[in-house]
């Protein structure tokens, strides 16, 4: 046979190859990443790309937790009042020796604040380095109008000055924006006339250095040998770029690559039972929900809204659509976050009751809209589907549903006007582990309004004033009970039918060792090897 | 002959105008914007999204972007994606040999049996050979090619193993990107065993994308064989005593080839659409794929500038099997 | 008396003439059996599916063929992901693919056939610029450029019907205008136009009938074209949306299965496959019937 000669050839090729060379890692990633500017994007593929494998941060996440240690800062002090925060730097830190770079000097605080000063100064040559280049965390996470001054004291001691105590700044300093770029290396690109390269040819401080991209393809990486915490045991890491999950465990099953990610939920049970696979799982920093618009009749009313969603049967839709890869959810934060509320009972699934409650209301032979986004997101596998199950759900209580669907894009602007209509699937997943990056960004007073993340358009003074009370608040126990008693709120409220958590799995084989999740979904190689 | 040539290219002047307005017109007419995705479910206020607009240029008026898209075509400047942040013509060039690569082998492939598989049926006429080939060739050119792929790869990489999922080579091989085309440069490498693993990477993609052509082509030159061998030189050659064969070799196959060139390369842009799906299922890193993602991430510079480069290239395509047609058949030169 | 008025003898014996040589064509009468038999299908989907086909059986997810161990005897070949029977889908799905090639060769043909009358009868500036719009539509790979206009329309079946059927109507026109090219200076039509007939009735009642033949066989090449480019951007994710019981989305839906489940691949792509099938055998034993000059040799 022509065809298992040829393979025969080229497995064994492969072996002799193999061999012969250094330990080579190949993950198939999900997608292109945009480049590997961290600072410019909001794209987990990107991300993965380049502030997890080429990057380090002032602190960082501890390796499978959303609790903040030390990173390129061996230290830091908080000021009695909050407002300032003051890093002292791990000395000795080298930047990427590379085909195109190579540093001169060790990081220092120069470093730190070019870093944060080129996303902040629309003077900087680097504000548009790339038509069209935004620093959409440094706005999101709202560092201009947080951010007074950045002070350097000394060569390894940096202080930053805010104008508002903020409880989530330290959690900010360890999200991929906030990654350190070498300075020196952007003079130079800069004076070369080669911006642009920054965007394709990275140079940090991270556990691996860059070697080459082809795009759609392949990205290739090298341990970096100078790496602070000790060089790599794996020589080469790969991201074969992968967007078919099916093709993703076909590669994983024939050995092709050694991790692959956004396994598809059909696949996992497979997948455990097979013997040459690992597969790692933990709830995902994420919530999936159906937001109601609270200022249109008759979801205007608490009780109508309490009634839609005991009329839910979410057990049956997280069952169906997640396959045993999520679960319900009753508050509007994942359950692994602190100051998550269990003592919170959820809607009861009874229709009977639903149906009086809404007979009561004066609401009969209700229609309205459920929109479902056309893209698969971390916390939703199919939208569609779940549309569909509501659907069906809602009419055993008289309720006519219409499904609506739009591109994604104008999914997610009309979503946000206030005067939508109907009841909209919608998700997130954490940036940074706060509670105040789910309450505050999606259910806060202040993110109403057109465009805003508020799509239930509820704006409840008490749940706000909760919110802005933790915000200002440094002890962390005086947070979490704010934040519990907003939780009791919004379920009395019930603005929004919290659906569910997704579970995140990552097959692997099984000759891998060292792997930790990030409950942020970041994927990270470092720490990673492989078993002989 | 130049006549003739400069004849055709003036022919086509209004046609790239035509395809530069389609590109750019198309693109802005697509619904949801760049803007809107980057802010992903965190939505976006009304102002930042006038600014950001503004800073990628779309709140110019249309007619200016338009001007400013065909002026920058001819400094080659075909914009910047939105995507990955650089020149689309850089990223359609590296792209570019992946497809060309894939496309090649197919065209080599459904040539090198769809010819032969044709004439012996057309020679054969009525025989059970005749049958089952343009029986199978009937079937390929009514293929699904996306489920074909699919089957394809159940079985040759899923149960029998035999050849690798997706990609271009095995990860263990890494050289630079010389020519582009994954063979040559495996070869050139000098690695061992690197050529070997590109050419199984090529396999089931140069088959799937070479299905339908081999169909048309097989029948287009068996009708075309069936067609001269009626006509009465090749009637007379055979009763003044020719063999068969000789007929074949020295009369007919010459003049039945002139159509079948044509169809070849018609089949051109028949298999960059072809491309698309087979790009996609074999996560090939070619331009079609790179499409279909640029269509889906709204990468409007991407869109347009990759519309307008394949468009170009199907009507240079087009041109030259023009051409090369003229000089088979000197007769279609002064019709 | 114009040419296209026969005598009903003169139309019966054409038409005899014609089935003589279209059933000499084994393939063809077979593809036309199958394609009646779809006909069929599509028509009377209620009566023969055995379920509905957006009826989700919860307790059934993937439920493999009946015949196979785990198989449910009331679900022959089988349920997808959210417990609905493949095989009422299928059914179902017939209609789809009859309708869209239905819809999308009358669209491109009825807007070829106006375009290229009008392009080969003025002639001049008219001429022009009509067959360099076609140029322009054909310079693109037709799937993508369907693609594309999906993207613009948003996706669905309907808009994916009106994008296919752009693409495929300029083969539609530049066929009519040759054929009243060649026949405009016939001696018939100048005959007809001596006797006073107007422009707008010579070309439809005296030049159109006279390229009815490679129209027809264009018009059955379309219509699996159409079919398979709809079922190609279905799977694309830019054809009918879920749940419609559309063969190419069903094949999109499966896509993560493929090594799960086989069954909810297998079958969508079968159906695609023999309808296609189907009507290109028709088309051929068309050609070959209509085409005098493939009919003698």
């Amino acid at each position: 046979m022509k065809f298992a000669h040829l393979a025969m050839v080229s497995a064994l090729a492969i072996a002799a190859a193999a061999g012969a060379q250094a330990k080579t890692l190949v993950y198939c990633s999900e997608g292109s990443p945009e480049g590997f500017d961290a600072a410019t994007t909001t794209a987990g593929t990107t991300m993965d790309a380049s502030s997890d494998a080429v990057f380090n941060r002032l602190v960082e996440f501890a390796p499978g937790t959303t609790n903040v240690e030390p990173g390129l800062a061996e230290s830091w002090d908080v000021s009695e009042d909050g407002l300032e925060y003051t890093f002292h730097l791990r000395p000795g830190i080298k930047f990427h020796t590379t085909d195109y770079f190579e540093p001169t000097r060790e990081m220092n605080a120069d470093d730190v604040i070019f870093s944060f000063l080129r996303q902040g100064d629309p003077e900087s040559p680097w504000a548009d380095y790339i038509p069209g280049t935004t620093y959409e965390y440094y706005n999101a996470m709202e560092m201009p109008a947080l951010v007074k001054e950045i002070r350097k004291v000394d060569d390894l001691t940096v202080t930053f000055v805010l104008n508002r105590a903020e409880a989530p700044f330290l959690a900010n300093m360890a999200m991929p924006f906030a990654s350190i770029y070498s300075k020196e290396y952007m003079d130079q690109l800069e004076a070369d006339g080669n911006m642009a390269a920054l965007n394709s040819q990275p140079v940090g401080t991270g556990p691996y250095q860059f070697v080459a991209y082809q795009p759609d393809a392949v990205i290739r990486y090298k341990a970096n040998p100078d790496y602070y915490k000790g060089a790599q045991k794996i020589d080469d890491l790969v991201f074969a770029i992968t967007p078919d999950p099916a093709v993703r465990r076909q590669r994983l099953e024939a050995g092709e690559c050694h991790v692959m990610p956004y396994p598809s939920p059909a696949d996992i049970e497979a997948m455990k039972a097979n013997d040459d696979l690992q597969v790692m799982e933990q709830p995902g920093l994420n919530v999936a929900y159906l937001a109601y618009n609270t200022t249109v009749a008759p979801f205007d009313k608490p009780e109508v809204r309490e009634a839609l969603n005991m009329a839910m049967n979410k057990q049956a839709i997280v069952d169906a659509v997640f396959q045993g890869t999520g679960v319900v959810a009753k508050n509007p934060i994942p359950p692994t976050m602190w100051s998550y509320n269990d003592a919170v009972e959820d809607n009861a699934y009874d229709p009977e009751a639903a149906k009086k409650m809404l007979t009561d209301a004066g609401v009969e032979n209700l229609e309205m809209e459920v929109w479902a986004m056309p893209v698969q997101r971390p916390y939703m596998p199919n939208a569609r589907r779940v549309a569909e199950l509501i659907q069906s759900d809602f009419a055993k209580v008289g309720v006519n549903v219409s499904i609506v669907s739009y591109e994604w894009g104008e999914y997610l602007k009309r979503s946000t006007d206030p005067t939508r209509k109907g009841a909209v699937i919608m998700g997130w997943t954490g940036d940074n582990g706060d509670p105040d990056n789910f309450l505050a960004v999606l259910l806060g007073c202040a993110a109403t309004g057109d465009g805003g993340a508020n799509r239930a358009q509820w704006c409840n003074e008490d749940f706000d004033a909760l919110l802005q009370k933790a915000k200002v608040t440094t002890d962390q126990a005086e947070r979490t009970k704010l934040y519990e008693e907003a939780q009791v709120i919004f379920k009395d409220q019930n603005p929004w039918a919290t659906l569910a958590h997704s579970q995140v799995f990552m097959p692997m084989s099984k000759d891998v060792t060292g792997y930790v999740m990030n409950p942020l979904g970041r994927h990270s190689f470092e720490g990673v090897d492989i078993a002989e | 002959m130049i006549r003739f040539l400069i004849g055709k290219l003036a022919y086509l002047i209004p046609t790239f105008i035509g395809i530069t307005v389609v590109a750019f017109g198309f693109v802005r007419l697509l619904p949801g914007d760049p803007v809107l995705l980057m802010a992903g479910e965190r939505g976006i206020s009304p102002e930042r999204h006038a600014e950001l607009s503004a800073q990628l240029g779309f709140d110019r008026p249309i007619v200016v972007q338009y001007l400013d898209f065909v002026m920058g075509i001819f400094q080659g400047d075909f914009g910047t994606s939105l995507a990955t942040r650089r020149p689309v013509l850089g990223e359609f060039l590296t792209l570019f040999p992946a497809t060309m690569e894939l496309a090649i082998c197919a065209i080599i492939l459904a040539t090198l049996i769809g010819i032969p598989l044709g004439v012996f049926a057309a020679i054969k006429r009525g025989s059970a050979f005749d049958q089952i080939s343009m029986g199978a060739a009937l079937v390929g050119y009514s293929m699904p090619i996306f489920w074909w792929g699919l089957l394809l790869i159940i079985l040759f990489s899923g149960i029998l193993g035999w050849t690798p999922v997706s990609g271009r080579i095995d990860f263990l091989y890494f050289f630079p990107n010389g020519t582009g085309f994954m063979l040559i440069d495996s070869l050139m490498s000098g690695q061992k065993g690197a050529f070997a693993s590109a050419l199984s990477h090529l396999i089931l993609p140069s088959i799937v994308l070479a299905t339908i052509p081999m169909a048309v082509i097989a029948r287009q030159s068996r009708s075309a064989m069936l067609e001269v061998l009626s006509e009465d030189y090749v009637r007379t050659a055979r009763a003044k005593g020719m063999s068969a064969w000789r007929v074949v070799g020295v009369h007919a196959l010459r003049n039945a080839m002139i159509p079948v060139i044509t169809t070849i390369g018609l089949q051109i842009g028949v298999m960059m659409a072809g491309a698309i799906l087979t790009e996609t299922i074999f996560s090939w890193p070619g331009v079609g794929k790179w499409m279909i993602d640029s269509i889906s991430r709204r990468d409007y510079p991407s869109v347009q500038g990759g519309l307008l480069l394949i468009a170009g290239i199907v009507m240079i395509v087009n041109l030259i099997v023009d051409l090369l047609y003229g000089i088979i058949n000197p007769r279609i030169r002064h019709s | 008396m114009t040419a296209t008025v026969k005598p009903q003898s003169e139309r019966a014996r054409v038409l005899r003439e014609f089935w003589f040589y279209f059933s000499e064509n084994r393939g063809a009468v077979i593809g036309l059996a199958v394609f009646l038999a779809l006909i069929f299908v599509a028509i009377f989907a209620p009566l023969l599916a055995p379920h509905d086909p957006i009826q989700q059986y919860r307790d059934f997810l993937l439920a493999p063929p009946s015949w196979q161990e785990g198989g449910a005897s009331q679900f022959l070949l089988g349920t997808d992901a959210v417990g609905r029977d493949v095989l009422s889908r299928l059914i179902f799905g017939a209609r789809q693919s009859l309708i869209i090639g239905c819809v999308v060769v009358f669209i491109a043909l009825v807007g070829g056939i106006i375009l290229g009358l009008v392009a080969g009868f003025f002639g001049g500036w008219v001429d022009t610029v009509i067959m360099r719009v076609m140029d322009v539509i054909l310079a693109f790979p037709s799937l993508l450029l369907a693609l594309v206009m999906v993207a613009i329309l948003g996706p669905g079946l309907m808009n994916a019907m009106i994008a296919i059927a752009i693409v495929l109507q300029p083969h539609f026109a530049r066929l009519t205008r040759a054929a009243v090219m060649a026949e405009k200076n016939k001696e018939y039509v100048m005959a007809a136009r001596v006797a006073g007939a107007g422009r707008f009735r010579l070309m439809v009642r005296t030049i159109l009938p006279n390229c009815m033949g490679p129209l027809i066989v264009q018009g059955t090449l379309s219509f699996s074209n159409a079919v398979l480019d709809a079922a190609a951007l279905g799977f694309l994710g830019m054809g009918a949306q879920p749940p419609i019981p559309e063969w190419g989305t069903m094949l999109a839906e499966a896509r993560e299965f493929i090594l799960s489940a086989w069954w909810v691949v297998t079958f969508p792509g079968l159906a695609i496959l023999i309808t296609v099938l189907a009507i290109n055998l028709v088309g051929d034993g068309l050609r070959d019937a209509l085409d005098p000059k493939l009919k003698r040799s």
